[in-house]
């Protein structure tokens, strides 16, 4: 006997149903000259997309397999929900949504709290070619139902679809998949929700069934390297229709917050600058620049040989801001923070009763431990958090031996930028050899061009003794003083000679601008 | 002789397309001369999932036609109009009812 008993009939509850294709509720606006983007809900993408994906289209994320395109695309969903109010369909291909759920609790997200909120709903499409046997024709209607359903029950604005070219694993037809994933991302369009569709990246193309070829309106490719024993991972925009964006390869981040690229500010020079002198920290050398100081914003870089006092300039500096109480980070590369607060104790320099009032923040970790990238980003989340008005980088030549030049001189340009847009003070140190060793030249050459502020420290065999000297080599917008003054560094400090104690006698000019300028360090100005 | 034999078909369409008619069909012609017989019952079910888009995810489908066997176990897929009746019978598993008889 046979019965052809309308099942679906005793499931007839809503009237929801719509043919899918039919449902074009949003209708794009081409003519309109505003290109609206949907915020990604990453640090420093929105920056580097001119403010996000392309609303209401979809975009590829490609990559090697664990370049972390899942986690990006998960993160798009969550910051959706938690800052945008915008829910999201996550349609996983790959993982199960317990798997998933899991996978990426240790970033800080809570899909189970999303989902009972239903505004989330994780969709597991299993394509298990075992399972499966193809006979004639067919097409993905099935899959375009499921979309359609998960999307309209909880009101979604945002998918992902990860990683779809799963199906070409799971079934035969290629040609059958080609139009259908074709005719799908035409129908997401019409239906105007945002979405992520992540790719493996394929050998010659950037994914391996040539997704690029279907979606024509953002392509973001992921990489993760492996330099010199440390991976740095990377993100560039291959491209973005209708809109600019940056071209250059941008490190990024996962950690337990998720994913965030570097910059986080806009490589643009048009931060405002100040014209407020702050001391550095030593009268001796305020008065060496005309204008008895530095700028607020002011990056100095203060190089010299091994035991030249660079770090003691730079202790000098932190204390005269904290004495401003003005907060001082201080990234030491070399000392751990008892060891630095010890070591400036012996020439006379407390930086105790700061640390105790968090005025000043001591971050010490090896330059080996991560990437350059990864100091650098972490460097960045630690101004963000402690809003200091003076960061000291000491030294920064053990960051440059990480890198190569030019992205060296990138991220410190970003870097930089950052501090000068947020009109942070800051200090780095160098260390160099009489016989340049590359990297340090390195250090030297990507940094000394980028700073406003050049201090040179020397430490020469002169008869029986060694002598000290510091000279100006730049200061950018401010007269400064010729002369190489010595210097000695006491149990109470450094003591920075008068001109006229020297060996060799500075020009008659200097005096005057000794006299001018001690005015100013005093503040009396 | 065994114990009856119950097959349980579902088969998954969306609106009345010529795919899923021919599927539907198809399905029928076989059944009737496979499992149509001594001892064995069948059913087939549509489901429409434009009606009751509910249901894909339980069964997994994404690709329209596909016909689920329920059962006997294990459950098996096939996808597809059902043209190549080889490929249906060795999926599905229909043993001509000689065979299953003889035994």
């Amino acid at each position: 006997m046979l019965q052809y008993s309308a099942i679906a009939s005793h499931y007839l509850s809503g009237s929801n149903a719509v043919n899918p294709l039919n449902e074009s509720n949003t209708v794009m606006k081409q003519g309109n000259n505003i290109f609206p983007k949907t915020p990604t809900g990453i640090d420093g993408l929105n920056e580097i997309t001119g403010g996000g994906f392309p609303q209401g289209r979809p975009t590829l994320i490609c990559g090697s397999a664990g370049s972390g395109k899942t986690v990006l695309a998960m993160q798009f969903l969550i910051k959706g929900i938690t800052e945008y109010n915008e829910p999201g369909v996550f349609m996983s291909f790959e993982e199960s949504s317990k798997d998933l759920a899991q996978n990426v609790r240790s970033l800080g997200f809570d899909l189970e709290k999303s989902i009972a909120q239903k505004k989330l709903k994780i969709d597991y499409v299993r394509v298990e070619r075992s399972e499966i046997q193809e006979t004639g024709e067919y097409d993905l209607e099935g899959l375009f139902i499921r979309l359609n359903h998960a999307i309209d029950s909880i009101g979604a604005k945002r998918v992902v679809l990860d990683t779809i070219e799963s199906l070409f694993s799971g079934l035969n037809n290629t040609a059958i998949l080609r139009s259908e994933i074709r005719r799908l991302f035409q129908w997401l369009k019409e239906k105007g929700v945002t979405t992520i569709i992540t790719g493996e990246r394929g050998d010659t193309t950037l994914t391996r069934q040539g997704l690029e070829e279907y979606v024509s309106d953002c392509v973001i490719l992921l990489d993760f390297r492996v330099i010199e024993q440390i991976a740095t991972r990377r993100l560039r925009i291959v491209k973005y229709r209708g809109s600019t964006h940056g071209t250059n390869e941008y490190p990024f981040l996962i950690d337990e917050n998720g994913i965030s690229v570097l910059p986080i500010t806009s490589l643009k020079l048009e931060h405002t600058t100040s014209a407020e002198i702050i001391s550095t920290g030593l009268p001796g050398l305020d008065k060496l620049f005309n204008g008895g100081g530095y700028y607020r914003g002011n990056s100095a870089f203060v190089t010299g040989s091994a035991g030249t006092a660079k770090t003691i300039l730079a202790a000098y500096f932190a204390l005269s801001s904290c004495k401003k109480k003005e907060r001082v980070l201080y990234f030491s590369f070399e000392e751990s923070p008892d060891q630095l607060v010890r070591n400036m104790l012996s020439v006379g320099i407390d930086l105790n009763p700061y640390i105790k009032s968090k005025l000043l923040l001591i971050h010490s970790s090896r330059p080996s431990l991560h990437g350059l990238e990864m100091h650098l980003l972490s460097l960045y989340k630690y101004i963000r958090e402690f809003k200091p008005h003076t960061v000291i980088i000491d030294p920064i030549s053990s960051l440059v031996t990480i890198g190569s030049r030019g992205e060296v001189r990138a991220m410190l340009a970003r870097l930089m930028d950052m501090l000068k847009i947020h009109q942070i003070n800051s200090m780095f140190t160098s260390l160099t050899h009489k016989q340049p060793i590359s990297y340090n030249a390195l250090a030297e050459e990507a940094i000394s061009s980028l700073v406003d502020t050049w201090i040179k420290l020397r430490n020469e065999e002169s008869k029986n003794n060694r002598v000290r000297s510091l000279y100006i080599e730049k200061s950018r917008g401010m007269g400064h003083s010729s002369e190489i003054r010595n210097f000695i560094v006491t149990d109470n400090g450094i003591k920075i000679m008068n001109a006229d104690l020297q060996t060799e006698q500075g020009h008659n000019g200097s005096e005057e601008v000794i006299a001018l300028s001690g005015n100013g360090s005093k503040n009396k100005f | 002789m065994g114990k009856e034999e119950n097959w349980e078909l579902w088969l998954y369409i969306a609106g009345q397309t010529p795919k899923s008619i021919l599927a539907l069909e198809n399905i029928t012609k076989y059944s009737k001369e496979y499992l149509k017989g001594k001892g064995r019952n069948y059913t087939i079910e549509v489901i429409d999932l434009l009606k009751s888009p509910e249901l894909a995810e339980d069964d997994q489908i994404f690709a329209i036609p596909t016909l689920v066997r329920k059962a006997p176990p294990p459950l098996r897929k096939i996808i597809g109009d059902l043209s190549d009746k080889e490929k249906v019978l060795t999926g599905l598993n229909f043993r001509p009812i000689t065979v299953a008889d003889g035994k």
